[in-house]
């Protein structure tokens, strides 16, 4: 067994690591408290391939795996959750979505300017009424000629709202069972009938925008379908199986990020005449938390390359999200209390790292939804 | 143009605590490596010499770089392949085999097959400090120099004026190519290099480029040669050698003081300064 990265994912990684440190983290808590998506960086993560890092060369990509996508979002997350999440949803699910299931002609149409930061994508699954139930959707799509129109709302879409295209999912046959009658809809921005609410306020990623769409007879050509009728929810199921691997690895940055700000401030900050890292109490609380992102980062590379391998990793990828999000919550929490009073304030980003990693216990399933995904893997797909 | 770029891996000088001597050499197991930052910035001007800043992925020249040193340190040809060099040539040989005088006569060789028109190199390394081997080659070559390079203006391809920094301001000479030039930080600032390939109205980011995820693919296609050092220079006995190595002191801890006349009482007695 070999725990080495590949020389081109430790390039990667480096790359991206100096790219977040001077074009991202001077800024990342002013568009935290501006609340504000900073559009103004869109053309360097173009220029960089952020925007279509699995997206093949012939389509203006990085043309890089799985492992890549989570190394970006993971060396994005150690500064700015929001960007990571913007990177990771823009990347996993939006063009995610064309590039697993669309046709020639949607990948030829979207992937380019997706890649090149034209067209931001946004993926549309939650609604006001499901969420962890995410099969229970309301939205409707019919049969209009040759064509479709589609009803509904949808909720907490990311880049709902500065994104250049959603990807959305849509009832499409009431009559069979709830997974089996749902299909993905490509819609653009400017469509008659697709709005998109003003960014929803929230505790953290606040400068990663979510909104609200609504689709009030939206009519859209058969062209616009994604994959096949009523097979979609399928579809969206392996969307977020790769999508979890990309939250696992945000976890993780925003929990490694933290434990360094520990360290450093650690070992500065002097009560009862020495460092407080000379506390075993503290010791004990970096030890745990390296300890356990780093058991997280071990899961969280295994599902990255049993998808990189061409294998099965759904259950791998819910188990990497599952603990990476916990792990990472409990080693940012540990990282405050070092910070004593001062991590209270927003002097510090260990805060921000706080209230911007509790989504990823939330997001793409719940802490609790991985728990029923690695049951169900365990007790009915054996 | 063609040009080449020495460059060499050192260790990472935020790691400087975990730097432990041993018998008469510096235990190198164990520490982090970093491209030497001076060779990052000869890199970054030979891109910016070899292209048209608005559109830096097609190369109008070519730049090749090359190190010396163990398999380990082809990650460091291949980083700067990731930002855009063209080929790579590692040297087989270890840090204490070489030392400045016999990496110019080894580079020497290497000019004569390689044939570019620029050698950039960093002005010096950042863990040896020596700062000789740009000097040393250009005298070797026969070719002009100009060292510590704030800024490269290209004419025509054919000549460099190069601002050098020295003490007190900079000195402005032009150079005819083939040359050797060594370059200090400043270079990398937005307006170091100007040629006539880029359009005056673009502005590069200050510093060095980031490597694209595209060109960290197409990295792994690029050449990247290896050669044997006795192939470049037979006689391989070096001018330098080394007696001892020390770490330097730790600092003592401080002393607070109370008033400007105890101060002032400390400064004469104890530091010397006054
Ligand atoms: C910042 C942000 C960005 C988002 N981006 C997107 C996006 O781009 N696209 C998109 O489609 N969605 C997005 N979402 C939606 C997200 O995926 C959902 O919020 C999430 O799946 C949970 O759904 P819910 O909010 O409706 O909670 P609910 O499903 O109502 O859950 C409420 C609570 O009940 C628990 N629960 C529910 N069912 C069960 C059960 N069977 N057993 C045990 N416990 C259960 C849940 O775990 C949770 O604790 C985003 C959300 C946020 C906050």
């Amino acid at each position: 067994m070999d725990f080495t990265h590949a020389e081109h994912h430790e390039l990667l990684r480096k790359s991206v690591r100096d790219f977040a440190r001077v074009e991202v983290a001077p800024h990342a808590r002013k568009w935290d408290e501006e609340e504000r998506f900073p559009k103004e960086l869109v053309p360097k993560l173009a220029a960089l391939g952020l925007l279509g890092i699995r997206i093949p060369e012939e389509y203006g990509g990085s043309g890089m795996d799985t492992t890549s996508y989570a190394i970006c979002v993971e060396e994005i997350a150690k500064v700015d959750g929001s960007l990571a999440l913007t990177v990771a949803s823009h990347n996993g699910l939006g063009t995610g979505h064309i590039l697993g299931f669309g046709s020639e002609a949607q990948k030829k149409k979207y992937l380019p300017k997706a890649a090149r930061g034209e067209w931001l994508a946004a993926w549309a699954l939650t609604e006001p009424g499901s969420g962890s139930d995410a099969a229970g959707l309301r939205t409707t799509a019919r049969r209009d000629g040759d064509g479709w129109v589609i009803d509904g709302t949808k909720m907490f879409i990311t880049q709902g709202s500065v994104g250049g295209f959603c990807v959305v999912l849509a009832r499409t046959n009431p009559a069979v069972a709830k997974q089996r009658g749902i299909t993905a809809f490509v819609v653009e921005h400017g469509t008659k009938g697709f709005s998109a609410s003003k960014h929803l306020e929230k505790l953290g990623c606040r400068s990663s925008d979510t909104c609200e769409l609504t689709f009030d007879e939206v009519r859209v050509g058969d062209e616009q379908r994604v994959g096949d009728i009523d097979c979609g929810f399928t579809d969206t199921m392996k969307i977020l199986d790769r999508g979890r691997i990309s939250i696992a690895a945000m976890a993780l940055g925003l929990g490694y990020g933290a434990l360094d700000m520990a360290v450093t401030y650690a070992k500065d900050r002097k009560q009862f005449g020495k460092a407080i890292a000379e506390f075993q109490a503290i010791q004990w609380m970096l030890a745990d938390s390296k300890t356990e992102l780093d058991a997280a980062s071990l899961l969280t590379y295994r599902a990255a390359w049993l998808a990189d391998e061409g294998r099965r990793y759904g259950q791998e990828a819910s188990m990497a999200k599952l603990f990476a999000s916990e792990a990472s919550s409990r080693a940012i929490n540990r990282a405050l209390q070092i910070h004593g009073g001062y991590g209270y304030t927003r002097e510090f980003a260990v805060e921000r790292h706080l209230r911007d990693a509790k989504i990823c216990e939330i997001g793409e399933g719940t802490s609790e939804v991985q728990r029923m995904v690695i049951a169900k893997g365990m007790l009915h797909d054996a | 143009m063609k040009i080449l770029v020495p460059l060499k891996r050192v260790s990472d000088p935020d790691n400087a605590n975990k730097i432990k001597v041993g018998a008469g050499k510096v235990e190198t197991t164990g520490l982090e490596w970093k491209p030497n930052p001076f060779d990052e910035y000869a890199v970054e001007t030979a891109l910016r010499l070899t292209e048209n800043g608005t559109n830096a992925k097609a190369r109008l020249g070519e730049v090749t770089v090359v190190t010396f040193g163990p398999k380990e340190t082809e990650t460091t040809l291949r980083a700067a392949l990731a930002t855009g060099a063209d080929k790579a040539i590692r040297v087989d040989t270890t840090d204490d085999a070489i030392d400045g005088d016999l990496l110019a006569r080894a580079l020497k060789a290497l000019v004569e097959r390689e044939k570019p028109d620029l050698v950039l190199l960093g002005k010096q390394q950042v863990d040896g400090d020596a700062n000789q081997v740009a000097q040393l080659l250009a005298e070797y070559l026969g070719w002009p120099q100009a060292t510590f390079a704030g800024q490269i203006t290209s004419e025509a391809d054919k000549a460099l004026l190069v601002s050098r920094e020295v003490d007190g301001g900079s000195i402005k000479l032009r150079v005819t190519l083939p040359a050797v030039v060594s370059v200090d930080l400043r270079i990398v600032n937005a307006v170091g290099v100007t040629s006539m390939h880029t359009p005056p109205t673009h502005k590069y980011s200050d510093g060095v480029r980031f490597a694209a995820l595209m060109a960290i693919m197409a990295a792994k296609k690029k050449s990247l040669t290896e050669v044997k050092l006795t192939d470049l220079s037979p006689d391989t006995a070096l001018k330098i050698k080394y007696t001892g190595f020390d770490l330097p002191p730790a600092r003592k801890a401080g002393v607070k003081i109370k008033t400007v006349a105890e101060l002032v009482q400390k400064l004469k007695t104890e530091a010397k300064v006054l």
